[in-house]
């Protein structure tokens, strides 16, 4: 028999909506958000803190959602891809990924935008070192670093204006 | 990918993990940052029986500087030491703490856990090898201070006890007329150094080099602190001569692992090139000029 691991309750806010669950210690974040709560637009990708495409915002900071567990965002809040929309509106940095062709398979987007929300809100306008600094944690696949670079600095223009 | 089924235990103080490490036995390991260790459990390369998470203990993640004395919480994330008054005082910190992996990791990962880890490729270990650099650690017997020279044992190995809690790095700022630089070569960011190279330099009056201090990390078992290398600069004056004994000696004290990253001859021609590089920008520096140093992708 497998020895009893005891579950342990947490309560986080995620995309601004309270929720209470008790998980198992192992349960990573991502599974969380996308198991539990049905939140799938976070994607699992390399799965080895490699690749970004589970990236989500924890307390305000960018993370790899597949290496932290869900335990410890227990009366954390919780930022994801579904949270950029608002009353049914995409979100301007969603916006200028569609209008620059920032994306083509889509698979690494959610990270990405994540990875781009957090840039621009602690650096407003990025230049473009700074951009490449900022997704360097994010793998495209599709290799379209170009539009993506494109896109998030029409976002930071857009926002400026 | 999930790791094996443990424990988690949530420490609400150092002196708590201390008590659930000595009761728990050699089975618990410390959760920090989580940023090595998470995915060394998925990939069941460890599989503790039980977690000590230090996150949510309060108090433990600052900088500050104490009369001449930097201190970091053993919990302060990169991101925040990278972002701090003393790293843009000690240029060689933001080096370090900016470059490490990429943002997200940076966002979790912290100085106490890396240093504990004791990756072969730490950049915080050799970094702080080339300052004069102390831990402060927490056991069943109380505090101790050791110095960072004497921390590192083996790949992932520290003579820290099992029930040790690492609570604060010290770092001595460095006297006026000094300057450092890391530099790093990786594939991409979120993966681990080629090889990389940290020299601290402290220039006397006739600019003759007063102090130097150079470590190495990815090019052995475990950051390693080039003494000899150092010992050729010290006294003399920067010269290209100079420096390339400086780089030639560093570059015999490496000794590199051949793996996907290159060979050891690869690694340790590379190690020679860091060396020169980093002590010209620790140069420059020491002489008062605002450089930016980042990581080389290649």
């Amino acid at each position: 028999m497998p020895e009893e691991i005891a579950k342990v309750p947490i309560s986080v806010k995620v995309n601004g909506k309270a929720y209470r669950r008790e998980v198992e210690p192992r349960l990573l974040l991502v599974d969380f958000l996308r198991n539990e709560l049905s939140l799938t637009g976070t994607h699992i990708g390399c799965e080895t803190t490699y690749c970004g495409a589970c990236t989500v915002l924890l307390n305000g900071a960018s993370v790899k959602s597949c290496t932290v567990f869900a335990v410890q965002a227990d009366q954390g809040e919780v930022m994801t891809v579904e949270g950029l929309e608002q009353e049914g509106r995409l979100h301007p940095l969603q916006e200028a990924f569609a209008e620059h062709h920032g994306l083509q398979c889509g698979y690494c987007t959610p990270g990405m935008l994540m990875s781009t929300y957090h840039l621009l809100s602690t650096n407003p306008r990025p230049d473009d070192k700074q951009i490449r600094k900022g997704i360097a944690g994010n793998t495209c696949r599709c290799t379209g670093y170009q539009n993506i670079l494109k896109a998030i600095q029409a976002a930071a223009q857009a926002a400026a204006r | 990918m999930y790791p094996r089924p443990f424990h988690y235990h949530r420490a609400a103080t150092v002196e708590e993990a201390v008590s659930l490490l000595t009761e728990l036995g050699e089975d618990a390991k410390l959760l920090a940052g989580g940023q090595s260790l998470i995915p060394l459990m998925k990939l069941r390369l460890a599989s503790p029986a039980h977690l000590v998470d230090l996150n949510f203990v309060p108090g433990l993640s600052y900088s500050k500087n104490d009369n001449g004395v930097v201190r970091f919480g053993a919990l302060t994330r990169h991101t925040e030491v990278a972002a701090s008054a003393v790293a843009a005082q000690i240029p060689i910190l933001h080096d370090c703490a900016a470059g490490i992996a990429d943002v997200q990791v940076r966002n979790r990962g912290t100085i106490g856990g890396s240093l504990a880890e004791a990756d072969p490729s730490s950049d915080w270990a050799a970094v702080l090898l080339t300052l004069p650099a102390q831990v402060v650690c927490v056991g069943p017997e109380g505090e101790r201070t050791i110095p960072l020279g004497e921390f590192f044992v083996d790949a992932y190995t520290t003579v820290l006890n099992p029930a040790e809690v690492m609570r604060e790095v010290v770092v001595e700022v460095p006297p006026p007329k000094s300057g450092g630089a890391y530099l790093a070569v990786k594939r991409s960011a979120p993966v681990y150094a080629t090889a990389s190279a940290a020299v601290q330099l402290t220039l006397a009056e006739n600019d003759t080099c007063k102090e130097a201090g150079i470590a190495m990390a990815a090019v052995g078992l475990t950051a390693i602190k080039a003494t000899e290398a150092e010992a050729v600069l010290r006294g003399q004056r920067l010269t290209p001569k100079t420096i390339e004994a400086a780089a030639e000696a560093a570059m015999a004290a490496t000794d590199p692992q051949p793996d996907m990253r290159g060979s050891a001859a690869y690694k340790r021609a590379l190690t020679g090139v860091l060396v020169k590089r980093a002590i010209n920008l620790a140069l420059r520096r020491a002489r008062g000029e605002a450089v930016e140093v980042s990581h080389i992708y290649a």
